[in-house]
């Protein structure tokens, strides 16, 4: 429309921000064998012979670009593996790396950053294989900006929208942890303690998930920017299913929790960089989360919720004092002193 | 920061149904449906909705969202005077929630957007030291809150404020609001639920003359979801009994008396005037204003605060539409709004109860607009 301008919020990973991916940018969208961008999915899959090849892209910034736990590096390595991942692609072939820099950026933090992007790639068994560099001048960005781009194969592709009535959800473990690591340091609330992001590869989970799951296993996706709530609302529409979720079910640890009580953020709606969302036909259900409890990344995995006829592309929330419907996040969690 | 000994105490799941079949027994032996309770505190809203408390009510009972919210009840003149000191010039500190709240035709946020100087404090201290800071400047401190702030702000001002610093008060005192709500005839409210916070300056005690004299038992309840459910029980239970009692269900913080030192701060800077509450009616004895004594540090004495040149109301289709009286009153719910969720979000406010994160339409719609379940499995 004329004279509007883009939002922080567009970027949020709400409702906003799909809003503005449907009205802008999916225009661009055309018919492939596969799944193509109109699916608005965490990437394309596209069919080779009887395998899939799976690409997909992701840009990072993040303030600030140390935090406990990880940076900006790692990050960009782990936000595209995981994409590849929820698509059911755990071999990932190699990844691209651009970076973009602000002119009289520190050296020093460029090489911290790099030998953090190696330690991950070599964590995800991820190659880098190509990449690209630019400078822009002081305040034309700010700090640094880095883009990778990842492909592989595979033999199944697994949606974001297979959910049907009566398959079990399982988050993969704590939820909440990146995003209030980030969000302590950024507005240097003081409350850092042992707030640490879980900013980590997920395929070699995802791996066993599959194993275990087989095609049982119909829908993942990552919990980043607006967190388990924006997922889970993601799922439910793609589907047309509802989804009860039993909030005492949800894994928080009580650093988390106890920072979002008194910022007055919901867990539910904070960022997780090391987590999946799994939806799973009902008699696979305990032995995908065994296969995930005996994994290190989802020792804390944990059945949350139900998909369900009533109420499609809604979530209703069980607090286990009483119910109701949890909002799909719009726009960025602030807290409430800043 | 609540311990998790603290959280399973106030929000075990097991003690609160107990306490919902308890209630669900109390509201069959009233024998009459619906049984209606208010409760005057977005604090107690927050913890209903968040917690999806209405869909464990029983459905013979209601519990309504009165006049809680003190930024929402901020009459529109109230506004009006804070916008013309801006444009008159003066430095405007006030809470972050007063901001976007609508005046005849601006709010203090569009009176920013004019290059007036209006500033967020967290705290009426917060606004002195900004005062300090600029003594070129007039300060002026636009005042909301309940009686539980305006202690905050007469306690400031008994400690000495600088010379240029001044206060603009819209603050509110509840119990006269429970006067006017029990006497309207439309929403037959048969007991309070009175908010804890306030109780603590106040002291439970204050409710007794109202109690007797309305026939309608009063319950001070605190802020955990076993604390709104506790009391609503024990109401319900008064309600059955037909007895017009207070009764105190947050003793860790409440006494009979209150704060005695806090109460003696407040009616030494403070005294009960009659004043609209926005949308709801006008209140005898519903605002604090300072005394006649602190005059100089009146933002209404010390100023000619010309509204006039904030330009007249333009017709708005959409206020139009608005039902936040009617939702503060206790005679509609943010759901039954046309505009609610649409074209009134957080981000695009047409009414008051969505400005404000103590509105009964904001918590509606953060907590997932439509919080009675009770009809899904």
């Amino acid at each position: 429309m004329a004279g509007e301008k883009v939002a922080l919020k567009h970027g949020a990973g709400g409702r906003a921000m799909r809003a503005l991916i449907e009205d802008v940018f999916l225009k661009l969208a055309s018919p492939v064998d596969g799944i193509g961008l109109s699916a608005l999915d965490d990437g394309a899959a596209i069919r080779v012979g009887d395998r899939w090849l799976v690409i997909t892209t992701d840009s990072h910034v993040v303030h600030p670009v140390f935090f406990p736990g990880g940076d900006i590096g790692r990050l960009s390595v782990c936000g595209t593996v995981n994409d590849l991942a929820m698509m059911g692609a755990t071999e990932p072939l190699a990844l691209t790396c651009a970076v973009i820099l602000e002119e009289g950026f520190p050296r020093e933090d460029l090489e911290r950053i790099r030998d953090s992007i190696m330690i991950a790639s070599r964590e995800a068994g991820a190659p880098i294989v190509t990449g690209d560099t630019k400078v822009m001048g002081r305040g034309e960005i700010d700090g640094v900006v880095l883009n990778t781009t990842g492909v592989a194969m595979a033999d199944r592709v697994v949606s974001d929208a297979g959910l049907r009535p009566g398959d079990r959800i399982i988050v993969t473990g704590t939820v909440g942890d990146h995003g209030m690591a980030v969000m302590t340091r950024r507005h240097q609330l003081g409350l850092e303690g042992d707030l640490r992001s879980d900013v980590a590869p997920l395929n070699g989970l995802i791996r066993e998930v599959l194993r275990a799951g087989g095609d049982q296993v119909v829908a993942m996706k990552d919990p980043t920017r607006g967190g388990l709530a924006s997922v889970l609302h993601e799922m439910a529409g793609k589907a047309r299913v509802g989804v009860l979720l039993e909030e005492p079910s949800v894994p928080v640890n009580p650093e988390v929790r106890a920072a979002c009580e008194v910022l007055g953020i919901d867990p539910l709606v904070v960022a997780n960089e090391g987590k999946a969302v799994i939806g799973v036909r009902p008699g696979a259900a305990d032995r995908v989360l065994a296969a995930l409890r005996s994994h290190p990344l989802g020792q804390r995995a944990s059945i949350v919720g139900t998909a369900i006829a009533e109420r499609p592309g809604q979530v209703i929330l069980d607090t286990g004092l009483g119910r109701r419907m949890l909002a799909e996040p719009d726009g960025e969690p602030l807290p409430r002193i800043c | 920061m609540p311990s998790g000994a603290e959280e399973l105490k106030f929000r075990d799941p097991e003690k609160a149904r107990a306490l919902t079949e308890a209630l669900e027994r109390e509201v069959d032996a009233i024998g009459r449906s619906p049984v209606s309770v208010m409760h005057v505190c977005g604090s107690h809203e927050q913890a209903i909705a968040r917690f999806g408390l209405r869909a464990s009510f029983p459905r013979k009972l209601d519990v309504i969202m009165g006049p809680g919210c003190p930024v929402c009840v901020t009459d529109t003149p109230e506004v009006d005077e804070a916008v013309a000191l801006a444009a008159q010039g003066a430095r405007v500190c006030t809470y972050g929630d007063m901001l976007r709240l609508p005046g005849t035709s601006k709010s203090l946020a569009d009176a920013q957007a004019d290059g007036g100087k209006v500033e967020v404090v967290y705290s009426v201290s917060q606004a002195v030291e900004l005062a300090k800071q600029r003594p070129a400047e007039q300060v002026v401190f636009f005042a909301s809150g309940f009686e539980t702030t305006a202690v905050a702000t007469a306690a400031t001002i008994l400690a000495g404020v600088p010379e240029n610093f001044s206060v603009l008060s819209s603050h509110k005192y509840v119990p006269a609001a429970m006067d006017v709500v029990s006497e309207m005839k439309e929403t037959s409210i048969e007991g309070f639920i009175a908010a804890g916070h306030a109780a603590t300056i106040t002291g439970w005690g204050i409710f007794e003359p109202f109690a007797r004299r309305t026939g309608t038992p009063v319950v001070v309840a605190g802020f955990e979801p076993l604390d709104v459910l506790a009391a609503v029980v024990e109401l319900v239970r008064l309600i059955r009994l037909k007895r017009p009692e207070v009764m105190n269900c947050y003793p860790r913080c409440v006494s009979k008396d209150g704060n005695r030192a806090a109460l003696d701060k407040l009616w030494q800077v403070f005294e009960v005037v009659s004043g609209n509450w926005r949308g709801i009616a006008r209140v005898p004895r519903g605002n604090l204003e300072l005394k006649p004594e602190w005059n100089r540090v009146n933002a209404r004495h010390r100023f000619r605060i010309d509204t006039s040149v904030i330009g007249g109301a333009e017709r708005n289709l959409l206020a139009d539409q608005c039902i936040c009286g009617a939702i503060m009153s206790g005679l509609a719910r943010p759901s039954q709004c046309v505009l609610f969720g649409k074209e009134c979000r957080p981000e695009t406010p047409v009414g008051a109860c969505m400005v404000s994160s103590e509105g009964a339409c904001k918590i509606w719609h953060v907590y997932g607009g439509h919080p009675d379940l009770r009809e899904v499995a």
